[in-house]
């Protein structure tokens, strides 16, 4: 099992989740740092996501676009506000204009990624909090497609299948 | 076929949009987080509410009218008091929005799995 635990606090606007991988804190690492593996699991299939810039460095900033199925491109932005490598990562993320230009009335999410050995496995948190309801809504639009299609009988399908070798 | 369309029209009630502004413009402050976390646990009045914070009885009475234009709080009057109720149905959709991201999560971590499985195949 890939998903271990997810926590929401409606109340603070938070999503905590967990999940644990079958390869070492490094090698998860690499998948955040690389905007190559990055760009391949930050959208879904359907919204495939083009990391243009990708900074990471404490400081730093990423900008990327996530195309839809009819060839419209949403652009977003990060900005990396803590690194500690391999082991934790600080990010705000939003969406921008065209151009990369961060879209302020949207608001920014903020999130904390952290990595640990559990078990001869990495676990990995990442808390999201959010600002605004409009930039969740958008980010749902994106990101549910897939999920909305194939239905949530074929998510809990995947996340029955047993552990990766 | 027009599937962004379609899909939009699925996730969130396009009717909804305002209230859910309200709801998480209500949610973006500490203070009526923490009125909202009260009034959950006990009842209060707005000004039994008032005696908690170091704010202006007036003030308390606005951050609990925020919440009440948003669903999350109702008011009851009580002679000469006013009772503060949760609105749950408020406070679950505010959970439902979240449910529907962590869904994002749930996919983003498949992909990552599946990524790091093609080295060891």
């Amino acid at each position: 099992m890939t998903f271990i635990s997810s926590h929401q606090d409606p109340e603070a606007l938070s999503l905590t989740f967990v999940a644990e991988f079958d390869a070492s804190v490094e090698r998860v690492w690499q998948v955040w740092e690389d905007p190559r593996q990055l760009e391949r699991w930050w959208g879904p299939p359907t919204y495939p996501a083009t990391f243009q810039r990708h900074e990471f460095v404490p400081g730093g900033s990423a900008s990327y676009y996530m195309t839809s199925p009819e060839g419209e491109k949403f652009h977003g932005w990060w900005k990396i506000t803590a690194i500690d490598a391999p082991r934790r990562l600080e990010y705000d993320d939003g969406f921008a204009d065209e151009n990369g230009v961060p879209d302020d009335k949207m608001g920014a999410t903020h999130s904390v990624m952290t990595l640990e050995t559990v078990e001869g496995r990495t676990r990995m948190t990442t808390v999201t909090v959010f600002e605004s309801a409009e930039q969740l809504q958008q980010m749902l639009e994106m990101g549910m497609e897939e999920g909305v299609r194939e239905g949530m009988g074929q998510i809990d399908a995947l996340l029955a299948e047993p552990a990766r070798a | 076929m027009d599937a962004g369309v379609s899909y939009n029209q699925m996730v969130v009630d396009q009717t909804d949009d305002a209230r859910l502004d309200r709801l998480f413009q209500a949610f973006a402050d500490a203070t009526r987080r923490d009125i909202l976390a009260r009034v959950i646990t006990g009842e209060y009045s707005v000004s039994g509410l008032a005696a908690h914070y170091a704010m202006s009885f007036a003030a308390v009475q606005k951050h609990v009218a925020v919440m009440e234009r948003a669903s999350l709080v109702t008011k009851e009057k009580r002679g000469r008091e006013q009772i503060v109720r949760p609105d749950l149905e408020g406070v679950q959709k505010a959970r439902r929005l979240l449910e529907e991201y962590e869904l994002i999560w749930r996919q983003r971590v498949d992909r990552i799995a599946d990524i790091l499985a093609e080295e060891k195949e």
